[in-house]
């Protein structure tokens, strides 16, 4: 059982309150990108066996989107943040370093 | 390898059971092999031993970091059905079926076939026209499946209670030949088949890494050492995605924990198996006589075969109201196994973007049913390096071209 706190509204519960939505940070790609891209954008998926980026909903709560960071393997929550972001925040990245110091982390080489 | 039977029985009885041999043998890799599959399940074991049954190629070895037969072969409700709505997903199967249906026979391994019928319930007007829909498909796709009515549910499930209130049963689509097998027997009895034809199985040996030059594959690092081959095939279901990624493309596969249970042992009740869609609940009775229970998957990547607990609930709480019987039952195990989940719920079979390598995988929740059919397929694709017109389809271009095979509405657990 996950348990997750909404950063929409800050209440802490379990799964059961929360749905789950998929990857996040897609990369979105349009009608005018090449077949690739779009194939990629519906489709591939990173699946991870370790950290992850994902999509939840507040769904028998206030009903936002969040973004959370867990662990695959382990079922842990590094933490949740705000749906309005491109990329994990600095304080996220930190939470996952903290406990899993070998990640490679793709955020950061992005920067 | 010395053939099991009666007679063989009888002689070991005789002599104190000393002239059993070992099933398969487990050799040190050699460096090189035709080709190597990663993963002994039985989608893998059944590659190989048909590789080598119909197509002559047996310098194959056949990797597993655990045990074989210790994923999702050993985790499923063991159903066997090729009732599927489409005609790419009827014909691999149903030819499935067709094979289990001499499996004992061909690998001279008793799986314990059991085709005692699979009823799928409709429990609401939308499935009810949905099966409709599906037994006119089988028919024109040569599969026994057919309509039945509430009356008909209850003179075949006697321990069912039609009559809701929250989920009534409509009907049902009945497949009197599908049924359930003996899953562990399944793995057992391909490997032993497959290492009499000279297929190397070679266990606790993890896949590391996959090698490849410019010209596409050329071997995989291992717990064991680099093992050099032509072709790669990997059929590790859950764990296809990290497999990908060491040989470096993404697949449209997500893995998710499925999870089931059992009770305790009671006397005979249920001698089919029944799929009650909309609940997320199948069940049928084991040959040991403890109800054996499916539920559902969970919605997030998961990869600690263990379920959320809501799910039990869910499902338990369902199936009490259809068989009021398991009220007074109590839940002996619960279990996990990681689905390998694709967008229209139908598998990949087919070439990967890297050449010399070849995928099956995407089989979801419903792998056991499909082994021999697709390990045969699978096998067809090794030997000639192009899958034939039975795996055609679920080519991995499907989902860039447009041409799902949509399962998703079709299979017999709601996802």
């Amino acid at each position: 059982m996950l348990l997750l706190t909404c950063p929409c509204c800050g209440v802490s519960a379990e799964e059961t309150e929360f749905h789950p939505g998929g990857e996040a940070h897609l990369k979105r790609s349009g009608p005018g990108s090449d077949d690739a891209a779009f194939r990629d954008y519906l489709f591939a998926r990173k699946n991870p066996r370790g950290v992850h980026f994902e999509r939840w909903r507040h769904a028998f709560g206030c009903g936002k989107w969040f973004h959370a960071a867990r662990c695959t393997a382990t079922l842990e929550v590094f933490g949740t943040y705000a749906a309005q972001t491109a990329a994990p925040p600095a304080h996220v990245l930190e939470a996952i370093r903290a406990r899993r110091p070998d990640w490679i982390s793709e955020w950061e080489q992005d920067r | 390898m010395k053939r099991y039977s009666a007679f063989a029985i009888a002689r070991e009885a005789l002599r104190h059971h000393a002239g059993w041999e070992r099933a398969w043998a487990s050799p040190e890799p050699r460096a090189q092999y035709d080709v190597v599959i990663v993963g002994a399940g039985g989608h893998g074991l059944a590659t190989a031993y048909y590789l080598a049954k119909n197509h002559g190629i047996t310098n194959v070895a056949v990797l597993e970091k655990g045990w074989l037969g210790g994923g999702n072969t050993g985790r499923n409700t063991t159903i066997i059905r090729s009732n599927y709505l489409q005609d790419e997903s009827a014909a691999i199967f149903e030819k499935s079926r067709t094979l289990y249906e001499t499996l004992s026979q061909e690998l001279n391994y008793n799986i314990m076939f059991s085709p005692r019928g699979v009823m799928m319930l409709a429990q609401t007007e939308h499935e009810l026209r949905a099966w409709k829909r599906t037994a006119h498909a089988n028919r024109l796709a040569s599969i026994q499946s057919r309509m039945v009515t509430p009356d008909e549910v209850r003179k075949i499930v006697k321990v069912i209670n039609i009559d809701g209130p929250r989920y009534p049963v409509l009907g049902g689509l009945w497949q009197p030949r599908g049924g359930t097998a003996r899953h562990d027997a399944v793995a057992w009895g391909y490997a032993r088949a497959a290492s009499d034809l000279g297929v190397h199985i070679i266990q606790n040996c993890a896949v590391t890494g996959v090698d490849r030059d410019a010209t596409g594959v050329t071997g995989v690092q291992t717990g064991k050492g680099p093992i050099r081959c032509n072709r790669l095939c990997l059929v590790v279901a859950g764990s296809s995605g990290v497999l990908a990624e060491m040989a470096g493309f993404r697949l449209p596969v997500e893995s998710l924990a499925l999870q089931a249970l059992v009770s305790e042992p009671i006397k005979p009740v249920l001698d089919c198996v029944v799929m009650a869609n909309t609940v997320h609940g199948y069940i049928s009775q084991s040959d040991k006589g403890e109800l054996v229970i499916g539920g559902g998957a969970d919605g997030f990547n998961n990869y600690t075969q263990r379920g959320s607990f809501q799910h039990v609930e869910e499902t338990v709480r369902a199936l009490v109201e259809t068989f009021p019987l398991i009220s007074r039952l109590k839940m002996l195990r619960q279990w996990g196994g990681i689905v390998d989940m694709t967008g229209d719920r139908s598998p990949i079979i087919g070439p990967a973007p890297v050449p010399g390598i070849f995928l099956n995988c995407g089989w979801g929740t419903g792998g056991f049913k499909a082994i021999p059919g697709s390990g045969w397929a699978t096998a067809e694709m090794l030997a000639d390096g192009a899958p034939r017109a039975l795996a055609a389809p679920f080519s991995l271009e499907r989902f860039a071209e447009g041409r799902m095979i949509d399962e998703s509405v079709a299979a017999a657990v709601a996802h």
